[in-house]
């Protein structure tokens, strides 16, 4: 064990040994409502909630926030829209939580902006991508941590100006991120690789893929870029028989997420080396902060960490320092407390940015590459959300708020 | 579209023909010895995969080699054959004699309680398999790779049938089988030893629903969904094919696999749709598809509310319930109400679906669809036309009455379980329509900003709102069960020739009474989408219409108000166990398969017996 977990150790210790037992049985916890798909997307969620149950333990073990304790009231969201923002109602009104953080999907996501501006109630969605969360279905109670399609597809557009390819093929989940992330294909690329135009596009619904078809299809149109957007079984499914039917060979293929440990794992040992991809290469990371992190987080669940567990773990972090400075868990101080505010995240300092509650958490972009048994990243940078964000214009154009 | 590129496809829809016959060749099998409809079928199918995704690999790291890869897809097919024999002995073997609606419920209590103990055993994650080891590299056709598996499964198929066909013809297990789908009873009074042969048809029908599972791990992951994708599929094959029939079963594989693969150049994003309108077709055209023989009509299947004396305290019985549930905002908070709103609207949908089942003997599988066309035509008159509830809600009601009417008139014409088929497909191609019409419905997407007027949009206003409705409308339709309609409507269920000839037109009667049911169901769907402000095409799935099977058999389908105590019964508990375990699934189909075992009356039906052994 090194000397700073060490300590770490003796701390929680020592926090639990002289916890004020008349302070706490003063002051009832902050609770909080967390839901999440956790059986349908139980690769992604369950090392999400390994991560906010660490911070949660971390933060209740220095005492809480505001002299009270954190509780997080986490359920299933089911994935689907209408479960979501039923248990949303469930947990608003019987367990009477502050707000409410999490979800997946991202037409699930949109959903519970929805509700939270229906309801007045904030809502930090932490993953769900879509676009459509901080613009067009934006609204003051909603904030979203990830950087959002616009941001990611971005830092992926400016990998493929190299390359040269100009007949692209887009492949995606047919629901609200698949949709949104096309769409901002569409445009992103056209603005900046001169001549390129869009040869095939494919959209197989979520989890239904028919991956033989799906090959053939785009096959046929004779891309030399692709772009993907699939992940989970899709993903796996249609690399396999991409890799058959040698569809990637000699093109180009650009690909949100695939570098995630998440979804890069069940690939195995068909990983498609050289696709460019946004991920988290969490095994190269160096910096001391987010490596210290990463090694209490094996250490504690005898597992490698994944981005979930790390976004479960800021998104809890960064919900505590609002909560301090708020001063309250009223929503309006909330919401103050959040707009434009700086946090200091183990991956560095990260901006909530007011004009469309989006934070400038960024991606790290590189090549997949094959190590061992496993697919990892090559060549890659991390790339801060700032410089990627939608201009203001753009915002204030299809913001409704 | 080149040559090659036709025939690649041609060799894709083949190979997809060929595994979808494998499955269902078990189903057609299954039901034609023993008459039932086995909703399980597509979950032993789920179990093959993810038991094959699991033992393969581990096979494979003691020896490499096609040889283990082969044996351990046998092995698992063996594994889900013996599974299949358990399901017969512990559940089937004792409700051969019931009525159909309860053989469909209970089998379907077995796909919850498989699902939930499939992600408990095997995990949530989807698991791919290994590639079949020395069928990894791709074959060349006309120019084109083409994965060699696929020609391995190509194969399959006709090989499959032709094992099958062996079985049948030439062995003394196969000429009973044959014996029993000709004539059950005359078997039974040649003194065949029918346990035995039952027994052994289910460990065939699962072992083949199992081949056709561990089949598929080197190109589809084993995932949890897969068990109802692939029943609806089955069910398509066999009933088009003719149920109980092998040949027909390879025929309509053959069909479905082809338009599959070229429906998805012609319609690429309604290939859903396309499967469930062959069937809907063939079954206007056939009402017994290609291969299959008329059932015998027979009234003793039916199931359904009795006349009865009327009490002469009902009006003040129904003035005391309207009058508590009204006063219930001056205790309950807003949680509550929610729970009590969603009860109301469970309620009226559940009292919708008496109508077909109780009154009229219509065993529809498929009420999800009305209840989901209300909650669509509210939500979609919002987005579209943005009308405010008052006008929405009456749009999904027209919406949901007139799909009734249209389904209605195919499904009248058929009986027993083709009709229960039927309304299955009518429902899953609402749902296909819904969740792939992404243009207008929003997918998977669905809908959202469906929130009510705002003098009903506080949680007591909206409670009072629904309260009204559901009461009126439930009222509206105890009248019509108890006017000379709904008595021909039981004089036909009770007795379809009876009913003929003393001049009831019973086509006629049961279609108005399909709209009636529907239109009741799709003002429940509308309100139910207010109260949750999103829909989403889950409202028209499989599991919405269980729901509502459930809650009628919960509270007993021979009484009137059995459905509205089904409702609060079920969802009450709904509420209180599901926060609380992630097994609920399980639970709720331990729960209809013991209903369905000992408590078949269900709880009002069981009061009412118990207090009339009393008097």
């Amino acid at each position: 064990m090194t000397k700073a977990s060490m300590t770490r150790w003796l701390a929680l210790g020592l926090a639990l040994a002289f916890a004020s037992p008349s302070a706490e049985a003063q002051q009832a916890p902050i609770k909080l409502g967390e839901l999440n798909s956790y059986a349908r997307w139980a690769a992604f969620t369950v090392p999400y909630r390994n991560g906010w149950q660490m911070a949660l333990e971390e933060i209740n073990a220095k005492g809480g926030v505001l002299g009270r304790k954190i509780e997080i009231v986490s359920r299933d969201d089911g994935a689907t829209t209408g479960d979501a923002t039923r248990v949303a109602d469930e947990l608003v009104n019987r367990e009477g939580v502050s707000l409410l953080f999490g979800s997946f999907q991202s037409n699930v996501g949109v959903a519970m902006a929805d509700y939270a501006n229906q309801k007045k109630i904030l809502y930090i969605a932490a993953e769900p991508l879509t676009d459509a969360v901080t613009m067009a279905q934006g609204n003051r109670y909603t904030f979203r941590i990830r950087p959002s399609n616009f941001m990611q597809v971005g830092m992926l557009v400016d990998q493929a100006k190299a390359s040269g390819a100009k007949r692209w093929a887009i492949v995606a989940p047919n629901y609200e991120y698949g949709q949104s992330a096309a769409e901002v294909f569409k445009r992103l690329i056209k603005e900046r690789v001169p001549g390129a135009e869009i040869v095939a596009e494919q959209y197989p619904a979520l989890g239904k893929i028919e991956a033989g078809a799906t090959v053939s299809a785009l096959e046929q149109a004779k891309p030399d870029g692709i772009f993907n957007v699939l992940f989970g079984p899709d993903l796996t499914q249609f690399v396999r028989e991409g890799n058959t039917r040698g569809l990637f060979e000699g093109a180009t293929v650009l690909s949100l997420l695939t570098g995630e440990p998440e979804w890069l794992l069940p690939l195995k040992d068909e990983v498609p080396e050289g696709w460019t991809v946004t991920g988290y290469p969490w095994d190269e990371i160096t910096d001391p902060k987010h490596k210290a992190f990463i090694d209490s987080y094996r250490a504690k669940f005898n597992d490698t960490p994944r981005l979930g567990s790390l976004l479960g773990y800021m998104v809890l972090h960064m919900i505590r320092d609002t909560i301090e400075r708020a001063g309250s868990v009223e929503t309006d101080a909330l919401i103050k407390a959040l707009e434009d505010a700086k946090f200091d995240s183990v991956i560095g300092p990260v901006t909530m940015r007011g004009l469309d509650n989006q934070s400038t958490m960024g991606a790290w972009v590189g090549k997949l590459v094959l190590k061992g048994p496993n697919g990892g990243m090559k060549d890659w940078t991390y790339k801060d959300g700032t410089s990627f964000m939608p201009t203001e214009a753009e915002v204030k154009a299809v913001r409704k708020d | 579209m080149d040559l090659s590129f036709l025939a690649i496809q041609a060799l894709n829809g083949l190979s997809s023909a060929s595994s979808l016959f494998i499955t269902a060749c078990g189903l057609t099998l299954v039901f034609g010895v023993t008459r039932i409809v086995n909703f399980a079928h597509g979950s032993l199918y789920m179990i093959g995969a993810y038991t094959a995704a699991t033992l393969v690999p581990r096979l494979l790291e003691l020896s490499f080699g096609p040889a283990t890869f082969w044996a351990g897809i046998l092995a698992s097919a063996i594994i889900v054959g013996l599974i299949g024999v358990l399901i017969e002995v512990l559940l089937l073997r004792r409700i051969y004699g019931a009525p159909e609606l309860f053989q469909l419920l209970a089998t379907f209590g077995v796909v919850l309680v498989v699902q939930d103990l499939t992600i408990l055993i095997f995990g949530p994650e989807d698991i791919l398999g290994p590639r079949a080891p020395g069928l990894r590299a791709p074959v060349e056709i006309l120019g084109r790779r083409f994965p060699s598996y696929e020609l391995v499964l190509i194969a399959a198929g006709p090989i499959v049938l032709a094992l099958v066909w062996l079985l049948l013809r030439k062995t003394r297990f196969g000429v009973l089988v044959r014996a029993a789908t000709q004539d059950r009873e005359m078997i039974a009074a040649l003194g065949v030893n029918q346990a035995l042969l039952f027994t052994g048809t289910l460990f065939l029908g699962a072992f083949l629903a199992g081949l056709g599972g561990a089949l598929q791990i080197p190109r589809v992951s084993a995932n949890a969904g897969m068990d109802l994708s692939i029943i609806a599929e089955a069910f398509v094959v066999t009933v088009v094919g003719g149920m109980g029939s092998v040949p027909g079963a390879f025929l309509a594989a053959l069909i479905i696999g082809e338009l599959q693969a070229f429906g998805i150049l012609i319609f690429p994003k309604s290939t859903l749709v396309v499967v469930f309108l062959l069937m809907a077709v063939v079954l206007a055209v056939r009402p017994y598809g290609f291969f299959g023989r008329p059932e015998v009509i027979g009234g003793t299947h039916a199931v359904g509310i009795s006349s009865q004396k009327h009490s002469p305290f009902a009006p003040l019985t129904i003035l005391a319930v309207v009058g508590t549930l009204a006063s219930l905002p001056l205790i309950g908070d807003a949680y509550v109400l929610k729970v009590a709103t969603e009860i109301l609207i469970f309620a009226l949908f559940a009292f919708s679906l008496q109508l077909l089942i109780g009154v009229s003997g219509v065993v529809s599988f498929g009420h999800a669809a009305f209840f989901g066309l209300g909650a669509y035509g509210a939500a979609l008159a919002v987005k579209w036309f943005a009308l405010p509830m008052e006008a929405a809600l009456p749009a999904g009601l027209f919406l949901a009455a007139v799909g009734a009417l249209i389904i209605g008139a195919f499904v009248v014409r058929l009986s027993g379980i083709y009709l229960a088929m039927m309304t299955l497909a009518a429902a899953q191609i609402i749902f296909a329509v819904a969740f792939q019409w992404v243009d207008v419905t929003g997918g998977d997407n669905g809908i959202v900003g469906v929130w009510p007027s705002a003098w009903a949009s506080r949680q007591v206003s909206y409670y009072l709102f629904t309260l009204a409705v559901t009461a009126v409308t439930v009222l509206l339709l105890m009248r019509i069960i108890n006017a000379p309609f709904g008595y021909s409507l039981r004089a036909a269920r009770d007795s379809e020739a009876r009913a003929e000839a003393i001049g009831l037109k019973i086509r006629q009667h049961r279609w108005l009474a399909f709209t009636i049911s529907g239109a009741a169901a799709g003002l429940a769907g509308g309100i139910y989408a207010f109260s949750r402000g999103s829909v989403d095409p889950t409202l028209l799935g499989i599991p919405t219409s269980v729901d509502a099977l459930t809650m009628l058999l919960i509270g007993g389908i021979q009484t009137v108000t059995g459905p509205l105590v089904g409702a609060g019964v079920l969802h009450v508990l709904r509420d209180q166990i599901m926060p609380l375990t992630s097994l609920w699934r399980l639970l709720l189909g331990l729960s209809i398969i013991a209903i369905v075992l000992i408590f078949p009356r269900g709880l009002v039906g069981t009061v009412r017996t118990w207090r009339e052994e009393q008097a």
